[in-house]
Protein backbone atom coordinates (compact mmCIF):
# COMPACT_ATOMS: atom_id res chain seq x y z
CA UNK A 1 0.00 0.00 0.00
CA UNK A 2 2.41 2.49 -1.58
CA UNK A 3 0.21 5.11 -1.38
CA UNK A 4 -0.63 4.91 2.45
CA UNK A 5 1.92 7.10 5.30
CA UNK A 6 2.10 5.69 8.47
CA UNK A 7 2.69 9.81 9.70
CA UNK A 8 5.03 10.36 12.67
CA UNK A 9 4.65 13.96 13.80
CA UNK A 10 7.44 15.05 11.88
CA UNK A 11 6.17 13.59 8.31
CA UNK A 12 2.67 14.93 9.47
CA UNK A 13 3.84 18.21 10.34
CA UNK A 14 6.02 17.78 7.21
CA UNK A 15 2.88 17.23 4.80
CA UNK A 16 0.49 19.98 6.93
CA UNK A 17 2.86 22.57 5.91
CA UNK A 18 2.42 21.47 2.12
CA UNK A 19 -0.43 22.74 -0.10
CA UNK A 20 -3.37 20.73 -0.38
CA UNK A 21 -5.63 17.90 1.28
CA UNK A 22 -4.62 15.55 3.52
CA UNK A 23 -6.38 12.81 5.45
CA UNK A 24 -5.23 11.02 8.23
CA UNK A 25 -6.44 8.17 10.04
CA UNK A 26 -5.99 8.26 13.98
CA UNK A 27 -6.08 4.62 15.40
CA UNK A 28 -4.55 2.43 17.07
CA UNK A 29 -3.27 -1.44 17.53
CA UNK A 30 -5.75 -2.68 19.73
CA UNK A 31 -8.91 -1.07 18.39
CA UNK A 32 -11.14 -3.46 16.63
CA UNK A 33 -13.57 -0.19 15.06
CA UNK A 34 -9.36 0.89 14.14
CA UNK A 35 -9.05 -2.42 12.21
CA UNK A 36 -12.53 -2.44 10.61
CA UNK A 37 -12.02 1.07 9.32
CA UNK A 38 -8.45 0.42 7.64
CA UNK A 39 -9.44 -0.90 4.35
CA UNK A 40 -11.60 1.59 3.56
CA UNK A 41 -8.75 4.03 4.25
CA UNK A 42 -6.21 1.94 2.25
CA UNK A 43 -8.90 2.59 -0.61
CA UNK A 44 -9.21 6.15 -0.07
CA UNK A 45 -5.33 6.23 -0.89
CA UNK A 46 -5.50 4.37 -3.55
CA UNK A 47 -8.51 6.26 -5.18
CA UNK A 48 -7.32 9.61 -4.54
CA UNK A 49 -3.38 8.56 -5.22
CA UNK A 50 -2.35 12.11 -6.53
CA UNK A 51 -4.73 14.06 -5.44
CA UNK A 52 -4.77 13.67 -1.51
CA UNK A 53 -2.29 12.39 0.97
CA UNK A 54 -3.67 9.80 2.82
CA UNK A 55 -2.07 8.30 6.20
CA UNK A 56 -2.46 7.27 9.55
CA UNK A 57 -1.11 8.37 13.31
CA UNK A 58 -1.03 5.21 15.64
CA UNK A 59 -1.76 6.80 19.01
CA UNK A 60 0.15 4.81 21.04
CA UNK A 61 3.58 5.87 19.08
CA UNK A 62 2.43 9.59 18.81
CA UNK A 63 0.09 10.55 21.77
CA UNK A 64 1.03 13.91 20.95
CA UNK A 65 -0.74 14.11 18.06
CA UNK A 66 -3.53 12.93 19.30
CA UNK A 67 -3.45 15.46 22.38
CA UNK A 68 -2.72 17.66 19.94
CA UNK A 69 -5.93 17.43 18.04
CA UNK A 70 -8.37 16.47 20.64
CA UNK A 71 -8.95 12.75 19.39
CA UNK A 72 -11.10 11.34 22.20
CA UNK A 73 -12.52 8.18 20.30
CA UNK A 74 -10.45 5.92 17.93
CA UNK A 75 -10.96 5.78 14.77
CA UNK A 76 -11.07 9.50 14.43
CA UNK A 77 -10.30 10.58 10.60
CA UNK A 78 -9.11 14.17 10.45
CA UNK A 79 -9.49 16.07 7.16
CA UNK A 80 -7.40 19.23 6.29
CA UNK A 81 -6.90 21.67 3.38
CA UNK A 82 -3.68 23.68 3.47
CA UNK A 83 -2.83 22.70 6.93
CA UNK A 84 -6.07 23.53 8.20
CA UNK A 85 -8.94 21.58 9.96
CA UNK A 86 -11.77 20.81 7.47
CA UNK A 87 -13.62 18.43 9.22
CA UNK A 88 -13.31 15.56 11.70
CA UNK A 89 -15.83 11.85 11.24
CA UNK A 90 -15.67 10.10 14.46
CA UNK A 91 -16.35 6.29 14.62
CA UNK A 92 -16.28 3.84 12.01
CA UNK A 93 -18.42 5.15 8.96
CA UNK A 94 -18.85 4.05 5.42
CA UNK A 95 -16.28 5.01 2.45
CA UNK A 96 -19.26 7.07 1.20
CA UNK A 97 -19.03 9.62 4.24
CA UNK A 98 -15.15 10.09 3.49
CA UNK A 99 -15.62 9.91 -0.24
CA UNK A 100 -18.64 13.21 0.19
CA UNK A 101 -15.90 14.90 1.97
CA UNK A 102 -12.93 14.97 0.13
CA UNK A 103 -14.96 15.14 -3.09
CA UNK A 104 -16.63 18.74 -1.52
CA UNK A 105 -13.30 19.71 -0.56
CA UNK A 106 -11.68 18.87 -4.06
CA UNK A 107 -14.53 21.08 -5.96
CA UNK B 1 -1.91 -1.24 28.18
CA UNK B 2 -3.91 -3.40 26.81
CA UNK B 3 -2.75 -5.94 24.93
CA UNK B 4 -3.56 -6.81 21.31
CA UNK B 5 -6.15 -9.47 21.28
CA UNK B 6 -4.91 -13.22 20.82
CA UNK B 7 -3.69 -13.89 17.38
CA UNK B 8 -6.22 -16.97 17.91
CA UNK B 9 -9.17 -14.44 18.69
CA UNK B 10 -8.75 -12.64 14.71
CA UNK B 11 -6.89 -15.38 12.31
CA UNK B 12 -7.31 -18.72 13.58
CA UNK B 13 -10.10 -19.77 11.22
CA UNK B 14 -9.33 -21.11 7.90
CA UNK B 15 -12.68 -21.10 5.96
CA UNK B 16 -14.75 -24.16 5.43
CA UNK B 17 -18.06 -23.11 4.19
CA UNK B 18 -18.59 -22.27 0.13
CA UNK B 19 -19.23 -18.67 0.19
CA UNK B 20 -16.56 -17.48 2.46
CA UNK B 21 -14.50 -19.67 0.49
CA UNK B 22 -15.25 -18.28 -2.55
CA UNK B 23 -14.13 -14.70 -1.09
CA UNK B 24 -11.17 -15.65 0.00
CA UNK B 25 -10.48 -17.57 -3.35
CA UNK B 26 -11.11 -14.36 -4.88
CA UNK B 27 -7.41 -13.27 -3.48
CA UNK B 28 -8.94 -9.83 -1.56
CA UNK B 29 -5.91 -7.77 0.17
CA UNK B 30 -6.48 -7.65 3.39
CA UNK B 31 -3.00 -5.59 4.19
CA UNK B 32 -4.39 -5.00 7.81
CA UNK B 33 -4.47 -9.05 8.13
CA UNK B 34 -6.41 -11.56 10.10
CA UNK B 35 -10.24 -10.44 10.04
CA UNK B 36 -11.92 -13.86 10.07
CA UNK B 37 -14.63 -14.14 7.29
CA UNK B 38 -18.05 -15.74 7.89
CA UNK B 39 -21.21 -16.65 5.97
CA UNK B 40 -23.24 -15.54 9.41
CA UNK B 41 -23.25 -13.28 11.56
CA UNK B 42 -25.66 -13.47 14.44
CA UNK B 43 -26.06 -10.89 17.33
CA UNK B 44 -27.50 -12.34 20.13
CA UNK B 45 -28.07 -16.27 22.08
CA UNK B 46 -31.23 -16.65 22.75
CA UNK B 47 -33.55 -18.76 21.00
CA UNK B 48 -33.81 -17.51 17.94
CA UNK B 49 -29.84 -16.81 17.69
CA UNK B 50 -29.43 -20.45 18.48
CA UNK B 51 -32.04 -21.58 16.36
CA UNK B 52 -30.22 -20.04 13.25
CA UNK B 53 -27.00 -20.94 13.94
CA UNK B 54 -28.17 -24.31 14.18
CA UNK B 55 -30.31 -24.36 10.44
CA UNK B 56 -27.36 -21.87 9.21
CA UNK B 57 -24.65 -24.96 9.99
CA UNK B 58 -27.28 -27.72 8.63
CA UNK B 59 -26.99 -25.43 5.59
CA UNK B 60 -23.03 -25.67 5.72
CA UNK B 61 -22.59 -22.02 6.63
CA UNK B 62 -19.77 -20.11 8.37
CA UNK B 63 -21.48 -19.40 11.80
CA UNK B 64 -20.40 -16.73 14.41
CA UNK B 65 -22.91 -16.14 17.24
CA UNK B 66 -22.00 -12.73 18.82
CA UNK B 67 -23.56 -12.62 22.24
CA UNK B 68 -23.30 -11.54 25.96
CA UNK B 69 -22.55 -14.17 28.58
CA UNK B 70 -25.61 -16.93 28.37
CA UNK B 71 -26.13 -16.68 32.29
CA UNK B 72 -26.98 -12.24 31.18
CA UNK B 73 -29.94 -13.79 29.11
CA UNK B 74 -33.33 -13.22 30.84
CA UNK B 75 -34.53 -16.63 29.57
CA UNK B 76 -31.32 -18.34 32.12
CA UNK B 77 -33.59 -16.98 34.85
CA UNK B 78 -36.97 -18.58 34.09
CA UNK B 79 -37.76 -21.37 36.30
CA UNK B 80 -40.02 -23.27 34.47
CA UNK B 81 -41.46 -23.37 30.88
CA UNK B 82 -44.36 -24.95 29.92
CA UNK B 83 -45.34 -23.97 26.65
CA UNK B 84 -42.40 -25.08 24.52
CA UNK B 85 -43.74 -27.92 22.12
CA UNK B 86 -41.98 -31.24 23.58
CA UNK B 87 -39.99 -29.87 26.66
CA UNK B 88 -42.66 -29.41 29.27
CA UNK B 89 -41.15 -27.96 32.38
CA UNK B 90 -37.96 -27.31 30.95
CA UNK B 91 -36.04 -24.63 33.01
CA UNK B 92 -35.17 -21.67 30.88
CA UNK B 93 -31.20 -22.09 31.53
CA UNK B 94 -31.75 -25.62 30.37
CA UNK B 95 -33.20 -24.44 27.38
CA UNK B 96 -30.78 -22.63 26.49
CA UNK B 97 -28.09 -25.10 27.13
CA UNK B 98 -29.30 -27.56 24.69
CA UNK B 99 -29.99 -25.23 22.01
CA UNK B 100 -26.15 -23.69 22.61
CA UNK B 101 -24.68 -27.55 23.25
CA UNK B 102 -26.62 -28.54 19.64
CA UNK B 103 -24.96 -25.28 17.66
CA UNK B 104 -21.57 -26.24 18.90
CA UNK B 105 -22.11 -29.77 18.17
CA UNK B 106 -22.72 -28.81 14.50
CA UNK B 107 -19.87 -26.25 14.58
CA UNK B 108 -20.91 -23.25 15.11
CA UNK B 109 -18.64 -20.54 16.73
CA UNK B 110 -18.88 -18.27 19.39
CA UNK B 111 -17.95 -14.79 20.63
CA UNK B 112 -18.62 -13.13 23.92
CA UNK B 113 -18.84 -9.63 23.71
CA UNK B 114 -20.67 -6.93 23.07
CA UNK B 115 -20.91 -4.98 19.27
CA UNK B 116 -20.32 -1.88 18.73
CA UNK B 117 -20.51 -1.08 15.51
CA UNK B 118 -20.91 -2.08 12.33
CA UNK B 119 -19.95 -1.48 8.68
CA UNK B 120 -21.57 -2.34 5.27
CA UNK B 121 -18.60 -2.90 3.39
CA UNK B 122 -20.66 -3.70 0.09
CA UNK B 123 -20.41 -7.31 0.01
CA UNK B 124 -19.94 -8.37 3.60
CA UNK B 125 -20.49 -6.78 7.48
CA UNK B 126 -17.98 -6.06 9.05
CA UNK B 127 -18.78 -6.61 13.12
CA UNK B 128 -16.29 -4.78 15.96
CA UNK B 129 -16.96 -6.45 18.99
CA UNK B 130 -15.17 -4.89 21.77
CA UNK B 131 -11.49 -5.33 20.29
CA UNK B 132 -12.25 -8.12 18.20
CA UNK B 133 -13.68 -7.47 14.43
CA UNK B 134 -15.68 -10.53 12.21
CA UNK B 135 -16.94 -10.19 8.99
CA UNK B 136 -19.58 -12.09 7.12
CA UNK B 137 -21.94 -11.92 4.45
CA UNK B 138 -24.97 -11.80 6.06
CA UNK B 139 -26.25 -10.89 9.57
CA UNK B 140 -29.06 -12.01 11.68
CA UNK B 141 -30.11 -9.84 14.40
CA UNK B 142 -31.51 -11.95 17.80
CA UNK B 143 -30.83 -9.18 20.18
CA UNK B 144 -34.48 -9.14 21.86
CA UNK B 145 -35.99 -6.95 23.51
CA UNK B 146 -33.60 -4.18 24.36
CA UNK B 147 -35.30 -1.33 25.55
CA UNK B 148 -32.69 1.50 24.80
CA UNK B 149 -33.78 5.09 26.31
CA UNK B 150 -30.98 8.12 25.24
CA UNK B 151 -29.43 10.04 27.91
CA UNK B 152 -29.60 13.84 27.24
CA UNK B 153 -26.86 15.19 25.96
CA UNK B 154 -25.99 11.11 24.67
CA UNK B 155 -25.69 11.17 21.22
CA UNK B 156 -24.91 14.80 20.56
CA UNK B 157 -21.93 14.09 22.60
CA UNK B 158 -21.09 10.80 21.18
CA UNK B 159 -17.38 10.77 20.15
CA UNK B 160 -16.80 14.02 21.80
CA UNK B 161 -16.14 12.52 25.53
CA UNK B 162 -19.13 9.82 25.33
CA UNK B 163 -17.89 6.32 24.28
CA UNK B 164 -19.77 2.75 24.73
CA UNK B 165 -16.27 1.02 25.02
CA UNK B 166 -13.88 1.60 27.76
CA UNK B 167 -11.22 -0.91 26.25
CA UNK B 168 -11.61 0.75 22.91
CA UNK B 169 -11.46 4.14 23.99
CA UNK B 170 -9.85 4.33 27.66
CA UNK B 171 -6.50 4.65 26.99
CA UNK B 172 -7.96 8.13 25.51
CA UNK B 173 -8.53 9.55 28.97
CA UNK B 174 -5.46 8.36 31.09
CA UNK B 175 -5.02 10.65 34.30
CA UNK B 176 -8.22 12.10 33.20
CA UNK B 177 -11.68 11.81 35.03
CA UNK B 178 -14.17 10.18 33.64
CA UNK B 179 -17.74 9.07 34.74
CA UNK B 180 -18.99 5.32 34.25
CA UNK B 181 -22.70 4.87 33.51
CA UNK B 182 -23.14 0.88 34.65
CA UNK B 183 -25.92 -0.15 32.85
CA UNK B 184 -24.46 -3.51 32.60
CA UNK B 185 -23.22 -6.53 34.57
CA UNK B 186 -19.82 -6.35 33.61
CA UNK B 187 -19.31 -2.47 33.67
CA UNK B 188 -17.88 -2.80 37.49
CA UNK B 189 -14.89 -4.87 35.48
CA UNK B 190 -14.54 -2.09 32.85
CA UNK B 191 -14.61 0.60 35.53
CA UNK B 192 -12.12 -1.14 37.33
CA UNK B 193 -9.94 -1.39 33.96
CA UNK B 194 -10.34 1.93 33.43
CA UNK B 195 -8.95 2.95 36.98
CA UNK B 196 -5.87 0.43 36.44
CA UNK B 197 -4.88 1.89 33.01
CA UNK B 198 -5.03 5.58 35.18
CA UNK B 199 -8.58 6.67 34.67
CA UNK B 200 -10.09 8.85 37.57
CA UNK B 201 -12.94 7.06 37.58
CA UNK B 202 -16.49 7.40 39.43
CA UNK B 203 -19.29 5.22 38.76
CA UNK B 204 -22.66 6.09 38.66
CA UNK B 205 -25.78 4.15 38.63
CA UNK B 206 -28.96 3.36 40.10
CA UNK B 207 -27.74 0.93 42.87
CA UNK B 208 -24.09 0.09 43.71
CA UNK B 209 -23.28 -3.31 41.89
CA UNK B 210 -21.62 -6.12 43.07
CA UNK B 211 -17.64 -6.30 42.51
CA UNK B 212 -17.15 -2.56 42.41
CA UNK B 213 -13.96 -1.98 43.68
CA UNK B 214 -13.94 0.40 47.39
CA UNK B 215 -11.64 2.70 45.88
CA UNK B 216 -14.28 3.56 42.62
CA UNK B 217 -15.99 6.32 44.19
CA UNK B 218 -19.88 5.42 43.70
CA UNK B 219 -22.77 7.77 43.29
CA UNK B 220 -26.46 6.76 43.43
CA UNK B 221 -28.47 8.50 40.45
CA UNK B 222 -31.44 7.69 38.30
CA UNK B 223 -32.01 10.88 36.36
CA UNK B 224 -28.86 11.57 34.05
CA UNK B 225 -27.65 14.57 31.75
CA UNK B 226 -24.60 15.07 30.12
CA UNK B 227 -23.33 18.25 29.61
CA UNK B 228 -21.02 19.95 26.96
CA UNK B 229 -20.94 22.19 24.07
CA UNK B 230 -18.43 20.53 21.95
CA UNK B 231 -16.88 17.92 24.46
CA UNK B 232 -18.16 16.58 27.14
CA UNK B 233 -17.90 18.58 30.85
CA UNK B 234 -19.91 17.10 33.48
CA UNK B 235 -22.61 14.49 33.83
CA UNK B 236 -25.26 15.62 36.13
CA UNK B 237 -26.64 12.59 38.29
CA UNK B 238 -29.95 14.00 39.64
CA UNK B 239 -29.07 17.26 39.48
CA UNK B 240 -25.50 16.80 41.48
CA UNK B 241 -22.95 18.33 38.70
CA UNK B 242 -20.04 15.48 37.88
CA UNK B 243 -17.01 17.47 36.26
CA UNK B 244 -15.11 15.21 34.09
CA UNK B 245 -13.88 14.92 30.44
CA UNK B 246 -15.44 11.62 29.65
CA UNK B 247 -18.33 9.37 30.01
CA UNK B 248 -17.91 5.47 29.36
CA UNK B 249 -21.90 4.54 29.23
CA UNK B 250 -21.95 0.71 29.79
CA UNK B 251 -25.16 -0.97 28.48
CA UNK B 252 -25.49 -4.53 27.97
CA UNK B 253 -26.02 -4.15 24.25
CA UNK B 254 -25.83 -1.43 21.56
CA UNK B 255 -29.38 -1.17 19.89
CA UNK B 256 -29.97 -2.34 17.18
CA UNK B 257 -31.13 1.00 15.57
CA UNK B 258 -28.00 2.54 16.94
CA UNK B 259 -25.75 -0.29 15.10
CA UNK B 260 -27.42 -0.16 12.04
CA UNK B 261 -27.96 3.31 11.19
CA UNK B 262 -31.30 3.26 8.63
CA UNK B 263 -32.69 0.18 9.84
CA UNK B 264 -36.98 0.34 9.50
CA UNK B 265 -38.87 -0.25 12.85
CA UNK B 266 -42.21 -1.00 12.53
CA UNK B 267 -44.11 -0.10 16.36
CA UNK B 268 -40.71 0.09 18.09
CA UNK B 269 -39.67 -3.30 16.69
CA UNK B 270 -37.65 -3.94 14.21
CA UNK B 271 -39.48 -4.41 10.86
CA UNK B 272 -38.95 -7.99 8.72
CA UNK B 273 -41.10 -9.24 5.76
CA UNK B 274 -41.97 -13.43 6.63
CA UNK B 275 -38.72 -14.03 5.46
CA UNK B 276 -37.02 -12.29 8.35
CA UNK B 277 -35.54 -9.76 5.76
CA UNK B 278 -35.05 -6.10 6.93
CA UNK B 279 -35.27 -3.40 4.59
CA UNK B 280 -31.06 -3.16 5.00
CA UNK B 281 -28.70 -5.60 2.46
CA UNK B 282 -28.29 -9.33 4.53
CA UNK B 283 -29.99 -8.46 7.34
CA UNK B 284 -31.99 -10.17 8.82
CA UNK B 285 -33.83 -10.16 12.19
CA UNK B 286 -35.75 -12.38 14.15
CA UNK B 287 -37.18 -13.48 17.30
CA UNK B 288 -38.61 -10.94 20.13
CA UNK B 289 -36.83 -7.77 18.86
CA UNK B 290 -39.39 -8.27 15.45
CA UNK B 291 -42.34 -7.76 17.65
CA UNK B 292 -44.88 -9.74 19.83
CA UNK B 293 -45.81 -12.54 20.57
CA UNK B 294 -42.48 -12.72 23.14
CA UNK B 295 -42.83 -16.83 23.06
CA UNK B 296 -39.69 -19.23 22.34
CA UNK B 297 -41.31 -21.18 19.86
CA UNK B 298 -41.98 -18.26 17.86
CA UNK B 299 -38.35 -16.93 18.03
CA UNK B 300 -36.76 -20.40 17.06
CA UNK B 301 -38.91 -20.61 14.19
CA UNK B 302 -37.92 -16.65 12.89
CA UNK B 303 -34.47 -17.45 13.65
CA UNK B 304 -34.45 -20.84 11.56
CA UNK B 305 -36.82 -18.90 8.61
CA UNK B 306 -34.03 -15.91 9.07
CA UNK B 307 -31.08 -18.25 7.96
CA UNK B 308 -32.27 -20.15 5.55
CA UNK B 309 -33.35 -17.38 3.95
CA UNK B 310 -30.12 -15.41 4.16
CA UNK B 311 -28.28 -18.51 3.33
CA UNK B 312 -31.15 -18.60 -0.32
CA UNK B 313 -29.90 -15.06 -0.67
CA UNK B 314 -26.54 -15.77 -0.62
CA UNK B 315 -26.53 -18.51 -3.01
CA UNK B 316 -28.33 -15.99 -5.38
CA UNK B 317 -25.91 -13.08 -5.16
CA UNK B 318 -23.00 -15.88 -5.91
CA UNK B 319 -24.57 -17.42 -9.16
CA UNK B 320 -25.58 -13.71 -10.13
CA UNK B 321 -21.68 -12.72 -10.38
Amino acid sequence: MANLIHFTQETLDAALAQKGLVLVDFWATWCGPCRMLAPVIEELAEDYDGKVTVGKVDIDEEMDLATRYGIMSIPTVMLFENGEEVDKLVGVRPKDSFTELIDAALA
Amino acid sequence: MPQEPPVSAICSHKPLAVFAQLYYNEGRDRTTGGIPLYDLLILGSGPAGLAAAIAGRSRNLKVLVVSNPPSASPLAKAERIDNYPGLPGVTGAELLDKLQSHADALGAEFLTGKALSALDMGRNWCLTVGQDVAEGHSLIVTSGVTPVQHIPGEERLLGRGVSYCAVCDGMLYRKRSVVVIGRSSDAPQEAAWLSSIGCQVTYVAAKRPEGLPEDIPFVRAGRLEIEGADRVEAVLADGARLPCEGVFLLRSAVAPGDLLPGLAFRDGYIAVDRSGRTNLPRVYAAGDCTGKPFQIAKAVGEGQVAALTAAEDAEASILER
